[in-house]
């Protein structure tokens, strides 16, 4: 019996386990993938937003503000990529800037460091920025970070202290029961205390099968382009545009934490979420907005596209609350952007509301919060390459080529407290892959290893999720 | 620590850098070392298992593994050194000569010096991902190169029914490869109303199966969430848009991407050397030299090339042309800068020092489009200076044409390279 | 009249091969060309190429081809002869795997050290 179950190990997810992590309780996380941070928290805009955009008093206001503070402290404790980076809302008319005049007075409400800037103001902080522009709102509290990092360095934490991470997990029902709730999975039948629903854009459905129909999913989908890391030296902010009538923040030109060029999203209602398929026209006017933030940006350098689908829902504001219908369910929904921002916060908000639920909160001796260094070769300076090396060789055999990953950081990778199992969890952690080329070079051999470390044939290594197997037999095999 | 000195250093040992070092060894260079990040040398020959391979060069054909086992024999019969498994992370250029920092397992980091460098980290295949084919994500959407890794190194099937976008030559051996395996090709996506391959592997890959080819055409959609399920092709206009309407779907396991090579230039880029940016490629003089002094490249990093014949000529020059520079050789004097006329889509050499030049300086380029009888001129201004007869032309295949030195001694200082169709404009010559 | 592409070298010369004057042939480039195009018409061969597992190598397969051309009409059976075969290293280059291929005399030989 669990004290705590979590149903999804996304972002939110894992920030509720390492928020409990600490107290001396029994924690389970159940995900349906073959990962962590496999939804929202692997395909966003990467960033740690300032929090002038919620609207004061809201949930999102308050828990975007603790949420950067507190992420900023845990990235630094846990090693997870994060650069401060300033932050540009671009105004292109006058209307535009009537708009940048709101969001710094909410800014100003919200206690985010803001400032309207004039064109000159801008270009002098953003020479990238498009000579077109007539002003900006512009903050220094926002940030970049590693996304999927900071979930798994959160859930590694939660796992080193205890918690089970069953992953290929689907929840199917719950069911109630004196004093505890039954969470029938696919994969058989896990009895719990209490139950945290942070199943991103479908948290609708687990709220259903606990009785609450309150909940309304309305995800919508965004697309985004990775463009070359020729591109990425290009700006050194985050640069947005004005909201548009529906309130979406518009598509943003912005460096991530790896150095790579972002442009996206858009934002389109999209019914099924796990639909992330991308479609030429929404890329297409993807870019176009793109040039006309930064028209520097050279899209022949574009290495990758893909979709994210946000958790939105019906509310304006993130869905977080004790389900209506079960006391013994905590509701993470909602949770879109600045979801990535406020995690933390919304981890300690979920232990906090469990608190009020009944559940006792004794804190953990020995909570460990830390988890097991990594190892970036890439990052490291020649000298101190030479010396991982002469610690352990397997750093000096490069695998991915692009972007300088040895052989060292994947076999690391695959000891770590929660294992990656795919071509692609091993691009997550690595980047090997991640890429000009794309795995082309490299996930030949990324394969081989994941298949010599875990014992596990070839065959049955996938590229990503269940089911996306690459190899479907040996050539010259008996049975062709 | 202390760094060990080589006359030449070669970043790469597939065909380019084996060439390019038997060549330095021949121009006098003592010590010589290729640093080779695999663990063999002879590159992505090792994996063309097919043969046409060394018609020019041995005068026989031979397959990819064959080409690349000469050559490592001839190198092994130099005094050169091979290192494996070493990476190169970058190289500095400081007055005092280039230095080379790279890592490898067994030699953890080191650094070497060296009189001349030769760049020959080949090229890599443009991804999914470059292009921005829409739709889901699966597995068994590859490029052609990693298939023909898995399949003819590892032995690996990577699929059962397979489309393939692009008819670059990789794209074409790999539909026949596969279908030699037992799988079923059901298409050859081209976006060009031509192809880009070679002809003869349009006839023996593609004909010889019964494998249809698609031009004007491309992959508008993938399908499936985990696997690959179908792809949707769909016909393109003279713009290269696809046409609404025409869309059909083909169920398949796997795409395999067979559409573009771009040069590796990363340590190029990193050490400030120029870069083409129709080539993608470093700019080189006529002996290969970058706009770096002493540092030299070849083969695939400076231009795609589609013969590997053509790769070992040009490497032979380059690594003379170290072995010359690390000895103390030094060129000066006037520059020609060769500028791409009408159809004319790059050139390399892009600069010739007409007081370097041999006799003959072989200038190579790719024409825009599929041609019929044409006629290649060089013009220096208003003057031509040579001009050269083409029955056929296409981009697929690299042009090369000779310019002598007494015709470089009295252009001036552009000289510009076009393609026309022959006719009556032909007989100003 | 026939119209072919030559598959002798990459150049890939059009070729005309007149079926009615003793598959005469025109639009070669060589002496080789105007012999593959009149084989091509009465008895169409290729060079095939393959791999074969290998026990003890650096890689598990080892690169193979004939080692002369073989009937076009072949190269399904040929390929057969290959599948489940697992030789074992050492092979040098040219060593043959399987010897005189269907009758034809040809045979599969290594194209690699390994």
């Amino acid at each position: 019996m669990y004290d705590v179950l979590i149903i999804g190990c996304g972002v939110t997810g894992a920030a509720a386990a390492y928020s409990l992590a600490r107290y001396d309780l029994k924690v389970g996380i159940v995900e349906r993938f073959n990962d962590v941070a496999c939804g929202a928290t692997k395909a966003n805009s990467a960033i740690m937003h300032a929090g002038y955009d919620p609207h004061p008093g809201t949930k999102m206001a308050s828990l975007n503000r603790l949420g950067i503070k507190a992420a900023k402290k845990i990235c630094k404790k846990l090693d997870v990529e994060y650069r401060p980076l300033q932050s540009l809302v671009l105004a292109f008319s006058e209307k535009d800037m009537e708009a940048v005049r709101e969001l710094y007075a909410r800014g100003k409400k919200n206690s985010a460091d803001v400032r309207i800037l004039d064109r000159k103001g801008v270009l002098a902080a953003e020479p990238a920025a498009s000579p077109d522009c007539v002003g900006a709102l512009h903050s220094r509290d926002s940030a970049i970070i590693n996304p999927w990092e900071f979930a798994l360095a959160m859930a590694e934490v939660a796992v080193i202290n205890g918690a089970d991470l069953l992953l290929e997990h689907k929840v199917t029902g719950i069911r109630r029961g004196r004093g505890k709730l039954t969470v029938v999975t696919d994969r058989g039948e896990l009895e719990t205390r209490f139950v945290v629903n942070a199943a991103g854009a479908f948290a609708e459905d687990i709220s259903a099968m606990a009785g609450d129909t309150s909940v309304k999913s309305l995800p919508r989908a965004g697309q985004y382009y990775v463009l070359d890391k020729e591109e990425g030296k290009k700006v050194n902010s985050v640069i947005f545009r004005c909201p548009d009538e529906n309130g979406f923040k518009g598509v943003l030109v912005a460096p991530t934490v790896h150095g790579n060029l972002l442009v996206g999203p858009d934002a389109e209602p999209r019914a099924d979420a796990d639909d992330l398929s991308t479609d030429r026209e929404s890329l297409d006017r993807i870019m176009k907005s793109g040039l006309s933030s930064v028209p520097s940006v050279n899209f022949r350098n574009i290495i990758r596209e893909y979709t994210g689908v946000r958790p939105t829902t019906s509310e304006k504001d993130f869905v977080i609350g004790v389900s209506r219908s079960c006391r013994r369910m905590i509701n993470l929904a909602g949770i879109c952007s600045p979801g990535l921002s406020s995690a933390p916060a919304i981890g300690d908000e979920a232990v906090r509301l469990l608190g009020k639920q009944g559940l006792v909160l004794k804190r953990r001796r020995g909570f460990i919060d830390e988890r097991p260094p990594v190892v970036r070769l890439a990052e490291l300076d020649d000298e101190e390459k030479r010396r991982v090396i002469e610690e352990n060789p397997l750093y000096g055999n490069i695998i991915c080529r692009c972007e300088t990953v040895s052989e060292g950081e994947i076999v690391d990778a695959l000891r770590r407290p929660i294992v990656p199992r795919s071509i692609d969890a091993i691009k997550r952690r690595c980047r090997a892959g991640m890429g000009r080329c794309q795995g082309g070079f490299c996930s030949p051999r990324v394969h081989e290893i994941i298949s010599r470390e875990l014992g596990v044939p070839m065959e049955d290594v996938m590229l990503d999720k269940q089911g996306s197997f690459i190899i479907t037999g040996r050539t010259g095999a008996e049975e062709n | 620590m202390t760094e060990k000195y080589y006359d030449v250093a070669v970043i790469g040992g597939g065909p380019a850098g084996l060439a390019a070092a038997v060549s330095a060894c021949e121009h006098g260079a003592a010590k010589v070392l290729v640093i080779e990040r695999d663990k063999v040398v002879g590159g992505i020959l090792n994996q063309c298992i097919h043969n046409g391979f060394g018609l020019h060069y041995f005068k026989e054909e031979l397959t990819g593994p064959e080409y690349a086992g000469r050559f490592a024999e001839m190198v092994r019969n130099t005094a050169a050194e091979v290192v494996t498994g070493t990476m190169v992370l970058g190289i500095d250029t400081p007055e005092s000569g280039p230095v080379i920092r790279c890592v490898s397992r067994e030699d953890g980091y080191r650094e070497y010096r060296a009189g001349a460098v030769v760049l020959c980290m080949g090229c890599r295949e443009r991804t999914r991902g470059a292009i921005a084919i829409p739709g889901d994500r699966p597995s068994g959407v590859m490029t052609a190169g990693t298939a023909q890794r898995y399949v003819n190194m590892e032995g690996y099937m990577i699929g059962r029914r397979i489309v393939i976008l692009g008819s670059g030559d990789i794209g074409l051996i790999m539909a026949r490869r596969m279908t030699l395996e037992g799988a079923k090709v059901l298409a050859c996506v081209e976006l060009c109303p031509y192809s880009n391959g070679l002809n003869r592997n349009i006839v023996q890959c593609l004909e010889d199966y019964g494998i249809p080819l698609y031009l004007s055409h491309t992959v508008t959609g993938v399908h499936g969430r985990g696997r690959l399920e179908r792809v949707t092709v769909s016909r393109v206009d003279d713009k290269r848009r696809p046409v609404e309407g025409t869309a059909f779907d083909i169920e398949c396991d796997t795409l395999l991407l067979s559409v573009g090579l771009i040069p590796e230039n990363e340590i190029t880029r990193d050490a400030g050397i120029e870069i083409d940016r129709r080539t993608n490629g470093p700019t080189v003089y006529e002996n290969m030299m970058t706009t770096r002094p002493g540092v030299f490249a070849c083969g695939n990093v400076v231009h795609v090339h589609d013969l590997v014949d053509f790769v070992t000529a040009e490497s032979m020059r380059a690594g003379a042309a170290a072995a010359e520079y690390a000895a103390g050789k030094r060129v000066s004097g006037r520059v020609i800068k060769l500028v791409n006329g009408e159809g004319v889509n790059y050139t390399v050499p892009q600069m010739i020092r007409p007081d370097n030049a041999g006799k003959v300086t072989e200038v190579f380029f790719r024409t825009n489009i599929p041609r019929k009888k044409s006629v290649i001129r060089v013009m220096s201004g208003d003057t031509q200076i040579a001009s050269f007869r083409r029955e056929y032309m296409a981009p697929g295949e690299m042009e090369k044409i000779p310019l002598p030195r007494v015709l470089l001694d009295r252009a001036g200082d552009t000289v510009t390279v076009s393609v026309e169709p022959a006719g009556e404009a032909a007989d100003r010559a | 009249m026939k119209e072919l592409i030559c598959i002798i070298c990459p150049k890939g010369c059009h070729l005309k091969v007149d079926e009615e004057n003793g598959c005469a042939v025109t639009g070669n480039g060589c002496a080789r060309g105007a012999e593959y195009g009149k084989k091509e018409i009465t008895d169409p061969t290729r060079v095939i190429t393959s791999t074969v597992g290998i026990t003890g190598g650096i890689y598990s397969r080892c690169p193979v081809k004939t080692d002369r051309p073989i009937p076009k009409k072949l190269i399904g059976d040929a390929m057969e002869l290959l599948r489940g075969l697992e030789i074992t290293s050492p092979v040098k280059t040219g060593d043959v795997v399987v010897s005189d291929i269907l009758g034809t005399g040809a045979n599969f030989v290594a194209t690699r050290d390994m």
